[in-house]
């Protein structure tokens, strides 16, 4: 994996409040080039403020967003998407009565002369899905002749379309079988391979586990830990989860091991 | 998925990270694909999956009108005749016009229940300006559309701005319009068009030349032909699949005999309608802007899904006032061409069934009532199916009461059909 040390986007302290609600306390969040970050926390840990934060939806009361090392301003989902922040929400938002080229393009469709250049959107349709290793039966049958996993690697690579350099995943997996779910999985390896920097929300550890290079851990709107995948067990993120780790048992464990050292 | 990308996933699962990328390793072609066989043969089997996969496309309407053809000749003997035919052409030029404005809504997933008023209230403005008021009949014209335009406007807005029913608007739009044309026609009861005027011309015009007729039969297929293998080209060398010149020469070749064969009739008769070419011209014009331009790929889009449509950045509320525009806008111009046709603008012009038999239209043409499927041609092919019962009926001299009921019964079968096959496509994995 490939990862340049500096982030692209980065959260610095951000905190976010709806009236009298505080739902982001000061939370940090980093994201590399080639690096999945995998967003877990508990319902209502706030998750799915802080994506829509980075997508625009919610500009953020305080901290600050980093792009590439500067600090950026988001107010509106355009500032996010002309930044190159992609996001795929968990309702796809296909439309189902038209075929997977005009889904893809739709809203940037390619134009030569007045009207629309279907060959040029067929071509890079086709070179999209094949780099991505995407197996559809046809790029131009409607997307309502999909099934749930051919739907959600549609939905990713429309994402993909605008070239962007970070890809937020809001819980791609949460609906499908097994199989499927093996097919998005590879996708975001992929995107991985290709240098975007993906955040992952899932509440599926397995999958974490199986694609992210980090784990992000928020609870209750505040940062709750950073884990590299490859080193941490199963039980120390779900504990981070929980909240289990802030108990007078783990205090007391804690004390103990610094007193032998 | 191939069998190999997913025990590349498991073997990830179970810690070991696999760098190769899998695109090297699979199968050039996934047998599942959906890939015609080349040539006519695989055309055919296409064209036959698409039948039993439930979408139907203008088969049905097509199977229709030869149906109706083959009774009606054979109750009556002269259906098929020259002069019946010609004027058939001429009565569905107004409906007609109206129909390819509802296919508009319909695209939405909508309806549009004003468009006979506003047909009946630009008849009347441009009957009233230019006969009672001697203005210009063009400047007439201009004006009655522009109103229409504002009208389907003013509708637009309601529903996508303020958010009332589109029923509902053009509900009430339906009943107010049809007052204004009782207001503008005042005490005037009818108003017959003048003589050899612009209006009375639309739909009693033929362009009595046999050229007419048969240039522009030649002219459609010539460009029929130069568009399909230009794009057929265009598709080779970007290596797409494309279509084989066979059945380029055989869609042509269907084409050239159903256009000179009715270019034949038409010379036969009178010649070759003006009212025939304008709704050709606007069938062709809005068929391309629908499918070949991103304003039609909008239409779409928000026919088949709003939210998706909001969030690739359409701006909703304006595409629904420009479709009810439109919708307004035609209706308006067949407006025109009905009081032409009855040589006279009254109160009652677009009144009654004008509004059922142009929605009827274009559900009977294929265009669904559910949003999101459709086509300008539907409109055409609909109104002709509508007029040829109508037509044929009145030949047989069976009464308007036993008309209705027929029609009625031809509408309901159309729509059963629309929800049937939407039905078959869901199973067939393609609604």
């Amino acid at each position: 994996m490939v990862h340049t040390d500096a982030p692209i986007l980065a959260l610095r302290s951000v905190s976010k409040r709806f009236g009298a609600v505080q739902v982001l306390t000061g939370v940090d969040l980093e994201v590399r080039a080639g690096q999945v970050v995998a967003l877990v926390g508990d319902n209502g840990a706030g998750k799915s403020t802080l994506v829509k934060t980075i997508a625009g939806v919610h500009p953020i009361d305080e901290g600050a967003i980093e792009w590439a090392g500067k600090p950026v301003h988001l107010n509106r989902p355009q500032d996010a998407q002309a930044l190159g922040v992609a996001t795929v929400y968990q309702d796809l938002a296909l439309c189902d009565n038209l075929d997977v080229v005009a889904n893809l393009f739709l809203g940037r469709e390619l134009v030569r002369g007045g009207r629309l250049d279907e060959v040029a959107m067929e071509k890079r349709a086709k070179e999209l899905l094949d780099t991505l290793s995407i197996r559809i039966p046809s790029v131009r049958i409607p997307v309502a002749a999909l099934s749930g996993g051919q739907r959600q690697v549609v939905a990713i690579a429309r994402a993909l379309v605008g070239d962007p350099k970070i890809v937020i995943l809001d819980e791609p997996t949460a609906a499908l079988g097994v199989e499927q779910t093996a097919q998005v999985l590879d996708l975001v390896e992929r995107l991985r391979e290709r240098g975007l920097g993906v955040i992952l929300i899932s509440h599926n550890m397995a999958d974490v586990r199986a694609v992210a290079d980090e784990v992000a851990v928020l609870r209750l709107g505040r940062n709750n830990g950073v884990f590299p995948v490859a080193t941490t067990s199963h039980e120390t993120i779900i504990s981070a989860i929980t909240g289990a780790t802030d108990n007078a048992v783990t205090r007391r464990q804690a004390r103990v091991a610094g007193a032998n050292q | 998925m191939s069998k190999h990308s997913t025990t590349q996933n498991a073997s990830r699962t179970n810690g070991i990270t696999v760098t190769e990328t899998s695109a090297t390793n699979v199968p050039a072609v996934d047998p599942r694909l959906l890939v015609r066989e080349r040539g006519f043969a695989g055309y055919l089997a296409e064209f036959k999956s698409k039948l039993r996969s439930g979408d139907l496309g203008s088969v049905p309407v097509v199977l229709g009108l030869i149906l109706i053809a083959a009774i009606f000749q054979g109750l009556t003997g002269n259906f098929l005749n020259a002069g019946n035919l010609s004027n058939i052409a001429l009565y569905i030029a107004g409906p007609g016009l109206i129909s390819v404005g509802i296919v508009f809504v319909l695209l939405l997933g909508e309806i549009d229940l004003s468009l006979g008023s506003v047909a009946g209230v630009s008849a009347a403005i441009s009957a009233v300006l230019s006969i009672q008021h001697g203005v210009n009949e063009y400047l007439a014209i201009v004006i009655a559309i522009v109103a229409a335009l504002a009208i389907g406007a003013l509708h637009g807005f309601f529903f996508a701005k303020i958010g009332v029913p589109a029923f509902v608007v053009t509900l009430a739009g339906m009943l107010t319009w049809s007052g204004l044309q009782g207001y503008v026609m005042g005490n005037t009861g009818t108003l017959n068009n003048i003589p050899n005027g612009v209006i009375a011309n639309l739909d009693n015009y033929f362009f009595d030349s046999v050229a007419a007729a048969y240039g522009l039969a030649a002219v459609s297929v010539a460009g029929y032909l130069v568009a399909a293998l230009r794009g057929a080209r265009s598709r080779r060398e970007a290596g797409l699949p494309f279509r084989p010149v066979s059945e380029i020469a055989l869609r042509a070749g269907l084409l050239a005999v159903l256009a000179f064969g009715a270019a034949y009739v038409l010379n036969q008769d009178r010649g070759l309608p003006l009212a025939l070419v304008v709704l050709l011209g606007v069938v062709i014009v809005t068929d391309f802007v629908l499918r070949r331009t991103t304003y039609g790929r909008k239409v779409f889009a928000v026919g088949g899904g709003v939210e998706a449509a909001r969030r690739a950045g359409i701006n909703v509320a304006r595409l629904r006032i420009s479709v009810y525009m439109i919708s307004a806008g035609l209706a308006s111009v067949g407006g025109l061409f009905m009081a032409s046709q009855a040589g006279f603008a009254d109160k009652q012009t677009g009144s009654g069934f004008v509004l059922m038999n142009a929605i009827a239209a274009a559900v009977i043409g294929g265009t669904s009532l559910f949003g999101g499927r459709g086509k300008t041609w539907s409109a055409l092919l609909g109104a002709l199916v509508i007029q040829s019962i109508i037509t044929g009926l009145d030949l047989e001299g069976i009464s308007q009461s036993i008309q209705y009921m027929i029609t009625g019964a031809v509408l309901l079968g159309a729509v059963v059909l629309d929800s049937v096959s939407r039905r078959t496509q869901k199973s067939a994995g393609r609604g």
